[in-house]
């Protein structure tokens, strides 16, 4: 049942240090502020799930929140790598980071089958790939046809974090335009929290939206602005410039560490 | 290169686009001779029809031309892996002569030299669109005799379009030079190969830009983000 609580409350109650986190957006209201919140309250040791980690998941590796990450392709979308992933990755700094990588067929398969209760998505790539055997997956046989298939396991995270434009007041969530896999997480998640742009008396239908109703969110939170660098449809456009940005800010650690600094540790979200 | 990959396409046709020259090349061809191409973006757009070039494949931009949005398990379950898709385009770090492409690591996986993005969609788009159309910058370092990683196979790539001239597969399913660009000898084309790269006896020239493809490239350019 949702409960319209601070988002300083709903991380607090609901991320815990160890935790499979999905905070997921494509390249859409992807939520920025709850992964700020996330590296604020300075977990640890999070297992970050995402098909596409940019710039959100570059902080909070950065940070040292995360110990692994499960995704099918991270970049800056547009720009070029993430820094801070990379140096994980191929220096350990400032920790060690886990890789298991899947296909972005295969990420998707694994939130529809966890929202779905099951235990594995199917698809049919990684054949001949090198991907296979570094990845999460088993070679099945189609019961009826005899065809070879992968199964993923299905994602269960602990917590499922989603950015919406809207919710009413008793907590329930509209978004739109691209919707990505945002609602498979959230169905998906043991735990769930939306932020959203605005909290109105009462949704009006929009051609194409997902609504998620309050009784499978646990905590819907109040954040204007909360997908930004990333957009709003209806609310406020991509800032392409901070992505292009971000490349010369994540570059060195030191350049890195300050801007958190000043720009996420020291800012507190008033909600 | 985006000229020549956009002639390949015919009107009409699907395409599965990721962002960059596949998106520049998609939109030239829609611009010019293939009005009624579909371009599908992997973010969940069917249907984009984008009047400036996006810099990234969820720009609301696409969201707000398409004919419809869906969510992105329903794009790789039922569009991409569903064989509804005419043309994939794919890019890489590495390709080997067969059209196997690497985007995941250079060096030891365990222990990379280069962490690349990943697959995202490419080990799919590989096994399930029709026609594989492979756009990269022709070098010995993604030219390679062996890849590091083979991230996607090749059997389906029926083009490889690179800034020196166009690969196409022979009957063996191995890439050999079909056509040089303009001002480009076929020699310089093999020493950007790290592997013996054979040239077609019926090798061709590039037809340079016309006048319309140059006029729309500059359209399209000046309205979006550098392509």
């Amino acid at each position: 049942m949702a409960e319209l609580v601070p988002l300083r409350t709903a991380i607090e109650q609901l991320v815990r240090d160890g935790d499979v986190v999905a905070l997921e957006g494509f390249t859409h209201l992807i939520p920025h502020a709850a992964g700020h919140e996330v590296i604020r309250q300075r977990r640890r040791d999070l297992t970050l799930v995402r098909m596409t980690p940019d710039v959100v998941y570059d902080q909070l590796v950065g940070m040292g929140c995360a110990r692994k990450l499960v995704f099918s392709w991270g970049g800056n979308p547009g720009v070029g790598s993430l820094h801070r992933v990379r140096d994980a990755v191929e220096h350990d700094w400032p920790r060690p980071l886990e890789l298991e990588e899947h296909s972005h067929a295969g990420m998707a398969a694994a939130y529809a089958a966890g929202a779905a209760n099951l235990p594995f998505g199917v698809v049919r790539g990684y054949r001949d790939t090198d991907l296979a055997s570094q990845t999460n997956v088993e070679r099945i046989t189609c019961p009826f046809t005899g065809e070879q298939l992968a199964a993923v396991p299905a994602h269960r995270p602990d917590a499922g974090i989603v950015h919406a434009q809207q919710a009413d007041r008793r907590g329930n969530v509209q978004l739109w335009g691209i919707t990505g896999v945002q609602k498979e997480v959230v169905l998906a998640s043991k735990r769930s929290i939306v932020t959203v742009e605005e909290v109105v008396d009462e949704l009006e239908p929009r051609p194409g939206a997902v609504v998620l109703p309050h009784w499978v969110i646990d905590a819907v939170s109040h954040v204007p602005g909360g997908a930004h660098p990333s957009y709003a449809l209806g609310y406020y456009d991509r800032d392409n410039e901070f992505y292009v940005r971000w490349a010369e800010i994540s570059r060195e650690r030191d350049i890195f560490a300050q801007w958190m600094e000043e720009n996420v540790l020291r800012e507190s979200v008033l909600a | 290169m985006a000229v020549s990959a956009a002639r390949r396409l015919q009107d009409g046709e699907v395409c599965f686009v990721g962002i960059g020259l596949p998106s520049l090349a998609a939109n030239l061809a829609r611009a010019t001779h293939a009005p009624n191409c579909v371009l599908i973006y992997e973010s969940g757009t069917i249907g984009a029809k984008p009047t400036e070039l996006p810099l990234s494949i969820g720009d609301g931009e696409l969201a707000v031309t398409a004919d419809a949005v869906v969510s992105v398990p329903e794009m790789f379950a039922y569009w991409l892996q569903g064989e509804r898709i005419d043309i994939g385009f794919l890019g890489a770090a590495q390709i080997d002569r067969h059209g196997n492409l690497n985007s995941t690591v250079i060096g030891d996986y365990d222990h990379p030299k280069v962490r690349l993005p990943g697959g995202g969609g490419a080990p799919e788009i590989a096994t399930s669109v029709r026609d594989v159309f492979v756009m990269l910058k022709q070098s010995r370092r993604s030219f390679v005799e062996r890849l590091d990683f083979k991230t996607s196979v090749g059997e389906r790539v029926r083009v490889v379009v690179t800034d020196l001239g166009v690969l196409e597969p022979d009957g063996d399913g191995e890439l050999r030079l079909t056509h040089v660009h303009p001002g480009v000898e076929p020699e310089e084309v093999r020493a950007a190969t790290a592997w013996d790269l054979s040239i077609a006896e019926d090798l061709a020239v590039t037809e340079a830009p016309s006048e319309a493809e140059l006029g729309a490239l500059r359209s399209l350019r000046t309205k979006g983000a550098p392509g």
